[in-house]
């Protein structure tokens, strides 16, 4: 705590809101009138504002090098305001002239939420047409999917690729310094340049063949209704649906060769989430959540790079350079204050941002500490793969160790879960008042408890959580249930295996 | 006194929501006795344009945190907050930067 405060001023108490006089100068060009403060008390003319917010954008892909020459990159747009700034600040930035230019082949994905979301298929329709405005107009190829579409994924989409190691990953440099060489020749020989030329075959093939609502299975809409009114809290439906979201985005990526996601995440969703990621016990993937760049899928690294943005900042921009933005309902759109730990959350952050505008980046900068998980950054080259939780594909975290929190509820959870049989009249039956039963009563709980029980060991923590919140499994899409499957038998397969590794091992005690 | 005023007020973010989803409203506020400033009208959008769930919107005698206020394309903390006064053809805006992006 002391260090925090040294870096934020050292008053030892946080900084109220300083009022800004009407006369004040833009404090860059010191001329012009602003338009608008950020952070803590900054006031910004409508020109300086417009160059900060671009430069951070460059800056942020600058400073982590994660983007590649030539890299084909996914945009996910909502249709919200941080990703739809963020599909102007690609576009921004590769019109640049050529010192300055960004140097990658962007994509863009829409995904349809609106089934889930309580829209008709008309107001669904109707937010695809507005979308497929936007995503005409920029000129990049694009890819529309439903949320329905959950229900064809494969099974692999739940396996850890391994990114391959023969790519550019080591040095930045030379693969910049290839393209720049090759693009030269490019701009003296005359032909038009492969990539612009590609994108402009892809956008055309993009047009033609759009997935209409039209054309949607009606049966999947009412599967996929099934699945999400299965989920007793709205907690868990929000966290459902991110996961069969990343979901839908990653089998898009893979299948067109795409390399990176872009998500429009902003510094105040991120702070949003990392407190209530910390409240849903989803502590140890809060790097990966939050981070610049997450990597637990191998093969399709996801960056953020919208997350030094303020929602403030980011909706000052759209209003001021008519940036369009398409508004979509969500899950708890108008639900109560108190309907889910993320709405809870929200309210908590916004109020004390009011009074104290540095809050938000505070808790902000707090999770960028935690820039990587250690299961995943010290993992020596040869070490086994750590295990993965089967629905977002963070290295688990539930080893339980003695002492642990987690054994601590575990325990407790067994222990009340023993004793709701023996207090019913049903569960009298076989086991009378007995306090150490076994077998049979751990049965009678309820329907479903068996694929429950198979289920939660490929979890982690928070998905845990979220399976308990449902009340059928079996409206779960097929990949996730015949991954799962795959998991448990590869789990059994390994512990037959196990009793001959033991022997082996007891005959040379010795060796190793 | 003040004259009878006209505004352009806008909703955005998902604001217009809770005004029958209509994001522009040209509106002429009466004449009273005291001039209209942002406090005013926010107790005057309350009462005449507001459709539903008040407190999404307002929270004592200013906006809910998380909304922000615009006063002709500049920011109102630059413009003094609830206290501006208003002039005729001013445009005021509201956007919701509550979930979402
Ligand atoms: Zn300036
Ligand atoms: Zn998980």
């Amino acid at each position: 705590m002391c260090q925090a405060q040294e870096q934020y001023g050292g008053c030892g108490w946080p900084q109220g809101r300083p009022r800004v006089g009407c006369a004040q100068k833009c404090m860059k060009c010191k001329e012009a009138s602003p338009v608008l403060v950020i952070r803590v008390g900054d006031a910004f003319c409508k020109a300086c504002f417009r160059e900060y917010f671009v430069h951070k954008f460059r800056a942020m892909l600058g400073k982590n090098r994660a983007i590649y020459p030539g890299e084909k990159v996914l945009l996910a747009l909502s249709g919200g305001p941080a990703s739809s700034s963020m599909l102007r600040q690609v576009q921004e930035g590769l019109s640049r002239e050529t010192a300055k230019k960004l140097r990658f082949i962007p994509g863009i994905i829409y995904i349809d939420e609106g089934a889930v979301c309580g829209q008709s298929l008309a107001e669904r329709a109707e937010t695809l047409l507005q979308m497929e405005t936007i995503l005409q107009a920029s000129g990049f190829p694009y890819h529309l999917a439903h949320l329905e579409e959950v229900f064809d994924l494969p099974s692999s989409i739940l396996q850890h690729v391994p990114h391959n190691p023969a790519g550019p990953k080591n040095s930045y440099k030379e693969a910049v310094e290839g393209f720049i060489r090759q693009q030269r020749q490019e701009e003296g020989g005359g032909p038009p340049l492969p990539e612009r030329h590609i994108q402009e075959k892809l956008a055309e093939f993009c047009m033609q063949d759009v997935p209409r609502t039209e054309g949607l299975a009606t049966v999947q809409t009412e599967q996929l209704i099934q699945l999400f009114g299965s989920v007793k809290t709205l907690t868990a439906k929000e966290e459902l649906l991110q996961t069969l979201r990343n979901h839908l985005i990653l089998h898009t990526a893979r299948a067109q060769g795409y390399s990176k996601v872009m998500m429009g995440d902003s510094c105040t969703r991120l702070a949003v989430k990392l407190l209530t990621n910390l409240s849903l016990g989803r502590g140890a993937s809060l790097a990966m959540d939050t981070g610049f760049s997450d990597d637990r899928h191998g093969d399709v690294v996801v960056v953020r790079p919208m997350r030094e943005y303020a929602a403030k900042e980011i909706a000052f921009y759209n209003h001021l350079f008519g940036v369009p933005t398409v508004f979509t309902p969500a899950l708890d759109t108008k639900a109560l204050e108190k309907a889910s730990i993320h709405r809870v959350i929200e309210r908590f952050l916004y109020g004390l941002q009011a009074e104290f505008p540095s809050t938000v980046s505070t808790v902000y900068r707090t999770g960028e500490k935690l820039s990587a998980t250690p299961g995943d950054a010290g993992l020596a080259p040869g070490a086994a793969e750590p295990e993965r939780c089967l629905l977002c594909s963070c290295a688990l975290d539930t080893n339980v160790e003695d002492g642990s929190a987690l054994q601590a509820i575990l325990v407790s959870e067994q222990l009340s879960q023993q004793r709701l049989p023996a207090a019913s009249p049903a569960g009298r039956g076989c086991c009378q008042g007995a306090e150490e039963q076994r077998g049979c009563c751990t049965n009678t709980t309820a329907p479903g408890a068996d694929a429950r029980a198979d289920f939660l060991p490929l979890l982690c923590y928070g998905c845990r959580l979220t399976i308990k919140d449902m009340t059928c499994l079996e409206s779960l899409p097929l990949y996730v249930r015949s991954e799962a499957e795959r998991r448990k038998r590869r789990a059994l397969m390994k512990l037959e295996i196990q009793e001959f590794l033991l022997e082996d091992e007891a005959v040379n005690p010795g060796e190793s | 006194m003040a004259a009878p005023m006209s505004l352009l007020v806008e909703f955005g973010g998902g604001a217009e929501l809770l005004f029958d989803g209509i994001k522009k409203h040209q509106v002429t506020l009466p004449c009273q006795p005291e001039p209209w400033d942002i406090r005013n009208l926010l107790k005057w959008i309350k009462q005449n344009l507001l459709k539903e769930r008040p407190e999404l919107f307002i929270q004592g005698d200013t906006v809910r945190p998380g909304i922000l206020v615009l006063i002709n394309d500049a920011d109102w903390e630059l413009m003094g907050e609830l206290d501006y006064k208003l002039q005729d053809q001013d445009n005021v805006v509201f956007i919701s930067t509550l979930h979402g992006g």
